[in-house]
């Protein structure tokens, strides 16, 4: 009879279903039951795909470095998701794509400079306490690489915020120190062209150099449906409208909208970070507050904190209301009716 | 627990050590868990200022627990641990100034310590002085042990030391500045629960199949 009941909720479950926290099998959806042919690998390695031109930019501006850097990232990522998962005798799913994409996101917060052992700290830290700590994939509450990215710069303040200048690291040993161009303008004020900012001829982490790399990505993404609009777009717009307010008034102290945007990993933020669909709000309401209130907050923290960078902590900062705003902005069920408030 | 009853003094000592140890099982006294951790040393010395002040006022508050009327039972238990906490950072400063100067403001904190309220409240106003004792003997050296250790682990990792003293070259180790920033602190804290409740769930999980 045991048996018999066990046999069951194994058919009537999905075969992808997750075993739930309390290791739940049966899971009851609610209408409608469409059916479509994506799956979690599908959608990852598609993201993976969408990060190639990036990749491929970092690669041609700092050399063999950004490549060696990916390659421990993602490998230290699958081997703390596969030792994680055994050890925690959950099944094994390295090969879904997420710790990939959590590997290749992390390298590319990181500067070219930056020392292999620092790497593997961080893609521990990021598998290991963002992501299988709280329950594995679609369980955490923060964005992996991001906590990792966080742990490493509270870890190696200095290693994580050494620059090289692009194209540089392939002709020396001891490649030239610089200042990436948000640094530039908050400690010294200089501005950076434009077109450097677009292309990624500057210096700065593997994933903040080309815009139009990271943009062919995201436009890619957002054309076979992965990515919200709304969370992009949302993050950029208020990005650009809230540094737009304050280049209006003060053109000399404040930098332009453009340079907010294509400077530092404002576009990757916004592409492959922002749009997590793990981390992000489900309600389009949760999603449009979640995204302007996070660009806000980048523009705040680049402008008046201490820190030349804001994408990463906004993100983080904004992550940890995520519960709160699928809550509180839950749609009316329809046919629904309003209680009174009498 | 059935030997309670007996006052075994040796289980009153013992249950201080894991049972009840403070900071991991208790949860209580987290703030100079988390604030002063960041080495060793003094790790070990706001573990023995509290052992000091948590024994003296075990002492004298179940000595005096039969004459002190209950409404008023907290100002006095207060007052006593006030004065005890004055002569611990009084003696601190006039002999080791660089533990006192390090501990800064925690060494006065230990008035509010839960850690101390709790056990006078819990324990010591409805025990007689000697078991009161071996509690707070327990107690306060479960709790200077666990502030050790996690000076330990931050220390080593944090600064690449052992007791101030160099141990890793930093050729070799580039330390993780986080384990001696707060969030490092939360982060040892967070473990060491969790290793603590692994280790007592498996203890018990043998001893209900015994």
């Amino acid at each position: 009879m045991e048996d018999k009941t066990n046999d069951k909720t194994e058919v009537k479950s999905a075969p992808e279903a997750p075993a739930g926290p309390g290791g739940a099998r049966l899971f009851v959806t609610s209408s409608p039951h469409f059916l479509n042919n994506e799956s979690v690998p599908k959608i990852m390695h598609t993201v993976v795909l969408a990060l190639f031109p990036a990749m491929a930019a970092s690669v041609y501006f700092f050399g063999f470095r950004a490549l060696l850097l990916y390659a421990i990232c993602i490998g230290a990522c699958l081997l703390t998701e596969y030792a994680f998962q055994k050890y925690m005798k959950r099944p094994i799913k390295i090969y879904d794509g997420s710790a990939i994409i959590t590997g290749i996101l992390l390298a590319m917060t990181l500067p070219p400079g930056f020392p292999v052992f620092g790497a593997i700290l961080g893609s521990v830290f990021a598998i290991g306490v963002g992501k299988q700590l709280f329950g594995g994939l679609g369980f955490n509450i923060f964005n992996p690489a991001l906590l990792g990215r966080a742990f490493l710069m509270a870890t190696y303040p200095v290693l994580t915020t050494t620059w090289v200048e692009p194209r540089t690291v392939q002709k020396a040993v001891d490649a030239v120190s610089a200042a990436t161009p948000l640094a530039l303008m908050k400690f010294e004020g200089k501005l950076t062209p434009i077109l450097d900012l677009f292309t990624g001829n500057v210096a700065g982490s593997l994933g903040e150099t080309s815009a139009i790399a990271i943009l062919i990505g995201g436009l890619f993404l957002r054309y076979k449906g992965y990515v919200n609009w709304k969370l992009p777009l949302g993050y950029l717009g208020s990005m650009a409208i809230f540094s737009g307010i304050f280049w209006l008034i003060d053109p000399s102290k404040y930098p332009d909208p453009l340079f907010h945007l294509f400077a530092g990993g404002a576009m990757l933020g916004a592409w492959f970070m922002v749009t997590d669909m793990v981390t992000s709000p489900t309600t389009d309401i949760g999603q449009w507050i979640f995204a302007i209130t996070g660009g806000i907050m980048a523009v705040v923290i680049r402008l008046f904190g201490g820190l030349p960078e804001g994408v990463m902590y906004s993100i983080l900062f904004m992550n940890a209301f995520v519960p709160l705003l699928n809550k509180h902005t839950r749609p009316r069920v329809f046919g629904a009716i309003k209680a009174k408030a009498e | 627990m059935a030997e309670n009853n007996g006052y075994s003094l040796w289980y009153e000592f013992k249950k201080g050590l894991w049972q009840d140890i403070p900071p991991f099982r208790l949860v209580l006294g987290t703030c100079p868990t988390l604030a002063v951790t960041n080495s060793v040393i003094n790790g070990f010395a706001m573990g023995m200022a509290t052992l000091f002040v948590l024994l003296g006022s075990n002492i004298i508050i179940s000595a005096i627990r039969k004459y002190v009327a209950p409404q008023v039972r907290i100002a006095a238990y207060v007052v006593i641990i006030a004065l005890l906490v004055t002569v611990a950072d009084m003696f601190l400063a006039a002999f080791f100034p660089p533990v006192s100067k390090a501990l800064g403001p925690y060494v006065p904190l230990i008035v509010v310590n839960c850690i101390i309220l709790g056990r006078a409240e819990a324990y010591a106003q409805k025990n007689p002085v000697v078991p009161s004792i071996m509690d707070a003997l327990g107690i306060g050296i479960g709790f200077t042990m666990s502030l050790m250790v996690m000076g330990f682990i931050r220390e080593i990792l944090g600064f690449g030391s052992l007791f101030n003293i160099k141990l890793i070259p930093p050729s070799l180790f580039e330390p993780w500045i986080v384990m001696i920033l707060p969030a490092g602190a939360f982060l040892v804290f967070g473990t060491l629960i969790a290793v603590v409740n692994y280790i007592s769930s498996r203890k018990s999980a043998a001893s209900d199949k015994a």
